[in-house]
């Protein structure tokens, strides 16, 4: 469903214009308020609806085969780390919240900075491992799978 | 032109492209690189961009040999069976051993996966998915890459690559314009990990009008992974072999949860199980190594999705349509049906607005099917992408080259959809991938390779030029007619695609011939290719948002030709459900067990086509 901007709630921050994936949140120069310059190549991600801060952008199902009259709006808290759906139907007969987490960790705060790692020994970059490897591959002291660890050979031809 | 020049020089590791292949590719280099200038090029912005802007509601590529579930190699033999045989065995197995420490660490960075009470393993979808809450997955890893990246350039979309002119055939960065200011970009660079996207809209969309955005892939993905590395002279593979998904009608709302986890069914329109009368017929055109229906219900070998889409594919042309998929019976779970609604609010939420717009409840009524127009792409259930090196310890010495994803042209890794022959990689195996890139692109270095790298200012310039043509062509003739789209001597980006959708749809098998395409046909459809790309010459931008198109365009003209050259050269009917080859009709393992394998030339154009020998895993004994 193609994305599209009240105008009384839209104050132009471009927020929108920010995050929108496909480059099709625009601001209009006259009116100073954000627009979806491209319905046809609008992906109905939400990202636009969820980044702006007025719940000023709704979306309309497309025209091709949705019938008018429905509503989805999303609600996206990253401090709260949540996100609240509410869906309602044409005929007024389902009315559903649904509510869902995001993340588990303060936003940022558990990803490694790798420059501050200790700088990986000559004997690991010369071998297969990625970082935090063999550990993170099964949490555990195992090492990486080879073929020859898993007995395995690679042959030409046709085998299934 | 009053567009400036900003040169961003001396980059070790460039990323062309951030999603989940780019950011993994960014963050790793980070790890083998400490000095090193790590630069991403992204055209969107990397917290929203790629496949999984939206979010996902399941990580299809995990393991779990943590859990005792499985080894790497079973997973190469499902991806096996289910691309019925046309895998690089050797990239499949590398990317399945690393995969799960790329989950874990997804985890411990805040990504929530679910988990089976019970047994405390992630709860599984099916046998290789976990389900998460995934609508912050793109987010988190972007997160990731931010902390790993020197500077990161949203907004910037990369049209061509760089190449080293003291160098014949090495990569010396890329280059592109700010979507926004329209600047020119220049990233001089000892390496690219092309992280940039698969193909959605090159086959003419189900969809019409206002609609057309309502692709299976996003829309965004333009083939750039392919436009910009054929260009460069990198050999692709498995360009053939796009992919049709049998999705929910209208909407493409994902199927996965609902088969595996939901235990959802599908039926035809008179209440019918219909799949199974059509395999004694397709076991004759594919045989019974591809499709023995008693023994792999003995074995509980999921049956190859392309053979699935046939069985789809026929009984609609037997009159006997819709296709249903059974939800009233795991619906009437209240837990089944929440989750059943969070499945497309996480990916594809334009599925509830379809059936809250429509007023189908799940619950009370079955929804319709249908087969989606093709794909063309290297990471779902598909292997179309470059042609690269595997990892050292893996890899017999055709697939091998001394750098992990290098492609054919030195210094030009892969990852995600740009690699070749590593199909059900999804979401995690693409950010491993980069993994893999990052840590070969920086030894690249090491090991002095990217030594001597030359750009002439006259490559720079001249891609200058041909970059912004199109405003160009559209100021100089734009007023030569009074008003509208309509003129002599340029079409607009939209009317390219519109051409290219339509004899893409017609000639090479999309849903408006049920898939099927012959020899006669391809070449018809590569000559008018070949007009299309004349016209590309004239294509018009009026202001640089169309100018974003334009490439796009170019990018996606770029991918078609070569599918249409890897259809033309493989004389057999590969994946039934995919598309046929009406000229040879059945699987031929004789001739075409095999993996193709295309050059195009870079001064001239011309195509050159091999097979390449496949190997498989089997057990040392």
């Amino acid at each position: 469903m193609p994305t599209f901007v009240y105008m009384t709630r839209c104050d132009g921050c471009g927020h929108c214009v920010d995050i929108c994936p496909s480059d099709i949140m625009h601001i209009d120069k006259t009116l100073r308020r954000a627009y979806n310059i491209e319905p046809n190549m609008c992906w109905e991600c939400y990202s636009c609806v969820k980044a702006c801060p007025h719940n000023a952008i709704d979306v309309r199902g497309y025209a091709d085969f949705a019938p008018l009259g429905h509503s989805v709006r999303v609600q996206r808290d990253e401090e709260k780390g949540t996100i609240a759906w509410r869906i309602k139907f044409r005929n007024g007969k389902k009315d559903m919240d649904l509510l869902a987490p995001i993340t588990t960790k303060p936003w940022g705060k558990f990803i490694p900075q790798l420059a501050d790692e200790a700088a990986p020994s000559k004997e690991m970059r010369d071998s297969e491992l990625l970082f935090n490897e063999p550990k993170y591959v099964r949490m555990d002291e195992g090492g990486l799978h080879t073929l020859k660890s898993n007995g395995l050979k690679l042959k030409a031809g046709v085998y299934y | 032109m009053s567009y400036k020049t900003i040169i961003e020089d001396d980059i070790d590791v460039l990323i062309a492209g951030a999603g989940l292949g780019g950011t993994g590719a960014a963050f790793e280099a980070r790890y083998w690189g400490k000095d090193k200038k790590i630069v991403i090029a992204e055209k969107a912005n990397i917290d929203r961009s790629g496949a999984v802007a939206q979010g996902l509601y399941a990580i299809n590529c995990y393991m779990g040999t943590r859990f005792g579930e499985n080894n790497p190699e079973d997973h190469v033999r499902y991806a096996r069976m289910d691309l019925m045989g046309m895998v690089r065995e050797d990239l499949a197995f590398d990317m399945a051993r690393h995969v799960d420490s790329a989950v874990h660490q997804f985890e411990e960075w805040g990504l929530p996966l679910m988990r089976d009470p019970k047994k405390g393993t992630y709860m599984r979808e099916g046998r290789w998915q976990i389900m998460i809450h995934g609508e912050s997955y793109k987010p988190i890893v972007a997160e990731a890459a931010k902390k790993s990246a020197d500077k990161v350039f949203n907004r910037i979309c990369v049209t061509h690559l760089l190449m080293d002119d003291a160098k014949e055939n090495r990569i010396a960065g890329a280059v592109g314009f700010n979507v926004r200011t329209g600047n020119y970009h220049v990233f001089k660079s000892k390496t690219v990990i092309c992280g940039a996207g698969g193909a959605s809209n090159i086959f003419k969309p189900r969809s019409v009008g206002e609609g057309a955005g309502r692709v299976w892939y996003a829309p965004w993905s333009s083939g750039s992974a392919y436009g910009l590395m054929i260009e460069a002279g990198a050999k692709m593979t498995q360009m053939e072999n796009r992919i049709v998904l049998a999705r929910f009608k209208d909407g493409y709302g994902p199927v996965g949860a609902y088969f595996l986890h939901l235990k959802t069914y599908t039926q035809n329109g008179l209440g019918e199980e219909y799949e199974s009368k059509w395999f004694p017929k397709l076991t004759e055109m594919v045989g019974k190594e591809y499709l023995d229906t008693e023994g792999q219900h003995l074995s509980h070998k999921p049956i190859p999705t392309c053979l699935r889409n046939h069985a789809f594919i026929s009984e609609v042309n037997a009159g006997r349509g819709p296709i249903h998929m059974v939800t009233m019976e795991a619906f009437q779970d209240p837990h089944l049906e929440e989750i059943g609604w969070h499945n497309f609010l996480g990916m594809t939420v334009g599925q509830a607005v379809l059936w809250a717009a429509t007023d189908v409840d799940p619950k009370y009524e079955n929804p319709e099917l249908t087969t989606s127009e093709p794909y063309v792409m290297g990471s779902h259930a598909t292997g179309c992408g470059a042609w690269c090196s595997g990892p050292e310890d893996v890899s017999p010495e055709e697939y091998y080259w001394g750098y992990n994803r290098m492609t054919t042209v030195e210094g030009l890794f892969g990852a995600g959809d740009a690699v070749g022959g590593t199909p059900h990689a999804f979401s995690s195996g693409s950010f491993t991938e980069g993994r893999l890139a990052a840590k070969a692109a920086c030894k690249y270095i090491d090991d002095g390779k990217a030594q001597g790298i030359r750009v002439s200012d006259q490559q720079i310039q001249d891609l200058k030029t041909k970059i912004y043509k199109p405003l160009d062509t559209y100021k100089v003739y734009s007023n030569e007619v009074v008003g509208g789209t309509v003129n002599p001597n340029f079409i607009n980006p939209r009317q390219g695609l519109d051409r290219l959708q339509k004899l893409m749809d017609e000639y090479c098998g999309g849903f408006g011939v049920n898939y099927m395409t012959n020899e006669k046909l391809l070449q018809i459809g590569l000559k008018k290719m070949k007009l299309l790309e004349e016209d590309m010459e004239k294509i018009a931008a009026r202001d640089i948002h169309e100018l974003l198109r334009a490439w796009e365009l170019n990018h996606r003209v770029r991918t078609s030709e070569s599918v249409f050259q890897h259809t033309l050269f493989r004389k057999e009917t590969r994946w039934p459900g995919y598309y046929y080859r009406g000229d040879a009709m059945k699987l031929d393992d004789k001739d075409w067990h095999v993996l193709t394998v295309s050059h195009r030339n870079r001064k001239t154009g011309e195509y050159t086509m091999e097979k390449a020998p496949l190997y498989h895993l089997v057990d040392e004994a």
